[in-house]
């Protein structure tokens, strides 16, 4: 009785399914699904390595300071760093007193109730604080941006597709639309067109747009692609603080797990030897 | 319950003959894990992966437990909690990372331990109730892992959500009031993160309880092996510890190490970076998909396109996609060749792998996009997954003449008969 009704059951369902299929099939052919102008026009994230890549890397330091002075400098106007504190600049090299200097000369102020009367104000930032927001509130962030809202970027490397080398494609990627890109998706009015974002035009203006934008104080060149690279490598760090620590304790589980397993293995050829050596004489006399 | 030959628990101990005579939890130990409990000799390595998944469902209770300690479960906060975990708290990160791909080494493990079941026919008599308990575990295991799902509270937990809950309005009539039954509203929020929180800690200890079961009912036959063939004398067996205790062991090894690997080099490579934007009502995100340990079953769903008559094609997905995992609980009566191991059933053998390799396909499907050509052959594949159970099974166990079956275990294994000297 139950195979009968079974095998129903799963006649109604197969052959609906294949009735489906052909259905599909006929439109597919009769009616083939034309190709996404995104399909066509947006391209893979360039090729871009960092010192944080596989299994051994580890941050180079130099390299998110100069990171952090292009968030400073050139994104903290409209992006928030929301998740990071200034605190935590210390993992990046900085010392007690440079941290405690960039939070208090921030360009933003802390929002604080006022000590004396209680009115909400702002205050100078302290290490312990996080980033503070450049804008109040999203309408005020999207009355200053073409109606967009910049997003956060503490976690912005793990939340894209791509990672940090969709950052970097992203931040140089920017060229003039190509001949044949249709008519309704050229750029509209404050919109720019970027091959590296997934609908081709954002509202976002080419940030590093000059050489040199920011003056490095280490004496690297500050080329876009520096500058670019130097922001994407500080991202990873703001999106992942913990990925040294990740990766060498990483190691030493893998170690201790290889001396565990092979002594493992060991005892259970040991333990099962009498078991099989039973089964070797019958091969032997096979 | 267990075989004449069982090794019998003596206490070696004043204490362990004290202990033994007020509560015998030793004794029930050394039965149910212990020498007591004589195991066939020739398990092959398809055997180790229920202990594995037992082993990651306390992985992940154990990490469940720590992280509770310090999620908030709070629409507004639950987010940036979970970033508190990851930044601020002492090794959050492992904790969290273990707990995300911990559930994805647990469904690996079942979906082996499953598919070890399904070939070697592990879930015929007399052992049906071992597999229906296991099926319960599985669909516990997959609310539970859907529900952990959410909590971070990111694009993909909300979607998810809404998507997954969504399901039941595609029912009729109770639909609706299920759905917001679900979700304490009309679409997730703080209720139904709340609430999801609640039993996503509650669910892993009903579903330990489940697992008890369903080694105490193993133990009233005890285990399948390869052969198929009922275990015959002392022979046929060996003590389960030392003897498969070791080989769990070592293969525990090997599977921690894949596990290290995943979650300290790799932790978000079975995720989805739409997860780590925070939820947002108001934007949905490019493609929605769930765990990749829920592919073939979404795969499925997505698969009916047509409606059937005044049946939507929405409920005719749901219904199939319920059914693909309620007909398991049907498969002992569905299969009624009396041969258990598929090493002696030469059709069934070439199905089951056709099986395989459809279950996989559909996953991709589940994963990619819902476009074209992925749907129609996500149709293709789920009609042969059905047919597989429903039609190819049922009319296979007439149809197929099995291989002869060795007389005993020790048979196969040493080429002696077996001697019953007592």
């Amino acid at each position: 009785m139950v195979r009968i009704i079974g095998i129903l059951i799963g006649l109604f369902f197969s052959g609906w399914l294949l009735v489906s299929f052909g259905m599909g099939a006929v439109e597919y052919v009769s009616n083939p699904p034309a190709e996404t102008v995104e399909h066509e026009f947006v391209k893979h994230p360039k090729e871009v390595s960092f010192a944080s890549d596989g299994p051994l890397g580890k941050f180079d330091r130099q390299q998110l300071q100069r990171g952090f002075q292009v968030y400073k400098e050139v994104c903290s106007a409209c992006h928030s760093l929301r998740l990071v504190a200034f605190r935590n600049l210390e993992e990046i090299g900085y010392n007690e007193d440079e941290v405690k200097a960039i939070a208090a000369n921030w360009s933003i102020g802390v929002p604080d109730a006022d000590p004396n009367t209680g009115e909400m104000t702002t205050r100078p930032g302290l290490p312990a604080d996080k980033f503070p927001l450049p804008f109040a509130n999203d309408i005020a962030a999207r009355a200053a941006n073409n109606n967009a809202i910049p997003p956060d970027l503490s976690l912005m490397t793990k939340a894209r597709e791509g990672g940090a080398p969709y950052v970097y494609s992203l931040l140089t990627g920017y060229t003039d639309p190509p001949a044949n890109l249709p008519e309704a998706n050229q750029p509209g009015p404050g919109l720019h067109y970027n091959p590296y974002f997934p609908n081709l035009n954002l509202a976002m203006a080419p940030p590093l747009a000059v050489e040199d934008q920011v003056s490095y104080s280490d004496g690297t060149k500050a080329s876009i692609d520096q500058m670019a690279k130097d922001v994407s490598a500080f991202l990873i760090w703001t999106a992942e603080p913990k990925l040294e620590e990740r990766h060498q304790a990483g190691w030493a589980v893998l170690a201790f797990l290889l001396i565990a397993t092979i002594l493992a293995y060991l005892s259970y050829r040991t333990i099962w030897a009498d078991v099989k050596a039973e089964k070797k004489k019958k091969a032997a006399e096979v | 319950m267990s075989f004449p030959w069982a090794k019998q628990y003596t206490p070696t101990t004043e204490f362990g003959q004290w202990m033994d005579e007020k509560l015998p939890v030793p004794r029930l130990v050394y039965n149910s894990l212990g020498a007591g409990y004589p195991t066939p000799r020739n398990l092959n390595y398809m055997w180790n992966f229920g202990s594995l998944a037992g082993i990651f469902l306390v992985v992940q209770i154990v990490t469940g437990i720590i992280l509770a300690m310090h999620y908030a479960a709070n629409a507004n906060i639950a987010f940036d909690s979970v970033e508190h975990i990851m930044r601020d708290v002492n090794s959050g990160w492992m904790i969290r990372y273990a707990h995300a791909n911990g559930a994805s080494f647990f469904f690996i493990a079942i979906y082996l331990h499953i598919g070890r079941g399904l070939f070697y026919g592990s879930y015929k008599a007399p052992r049906e109730m071992i597999w229906l308990l296991g099926v319960v575990i599985y669909l516990l295991a997959m609310a539970t892992a859907f529900m952990g799902y959410v909590l971070p509270w990111g694009q993909m937990s909300f979607w998810g959500a809404k998507v997954i809950t969504g399901l039941f309005e595609a029912i009729p009539l109770v639909g609706k009031p299920i759905q917001e039954l679900l979700l304490g509203g009309f679409a997730p929020d703080n209720a139904a993160l709340n609430r999801f929180f609640s039993l996503h800690y509650l669910l892993p200890f009903v579903i330990a309880g489940v697992i008890i079961m369903h080694i105490w009912a193993l133990h009233i036959p005890g285990s399948n092996n390869p052969t198929g063939v009922d275990v015959k004398g002392p022979q046929d067996t060996v003590p389960f510890h030392p003897y498969y205790t070791a080989k769990d062991g070592w293969t525990l090894g090997v599977a921690l190490i894949f596990f290290t690997i995943l979650m300290f080099f790799l932790p978000n490579a079975l995720g989805h970076a739409d997860n780590y934007i925070p939820a947002n009502p108001l934007s949905t995100p490019a493609h929605i998909v769930p765990e990749w340990y829920f592919w073939p079953w979404y795969a499925i769903l997505r698969a009916f396109t047509v409606d059937f008559l005044f049946i939507p094609a929405k409920l005719l997905g749901v219904l199939a996609m319920f059914s693909a995992i309620l007909v398991w609980f049907f498969l002992p009566w569905l299969d009624k060749s009396p041969v258990r191991s598929g090493m002696f059933r030469p059709k069934f053998k070439i199905f089951f792998g056709i099986l395989v390799v459809d279950v996989l396909v559909l996953g991709y499907c589940g994963g990619a996009p819902a476009a074209e050509p992925f749907v129609m052959i996500s149709q293709f594949a789920s009609a042969y997954y059905f047919a597989h159970f429903l039609i190819i099974l049922p009319l296979l166990s007439r149809l197929e003449k099995p291989e002869p079956l060795p007389n005993s275990i020790t048979e196969s294994v040493t080429g002696k008969p077996l001697t019953t000297a007592s």
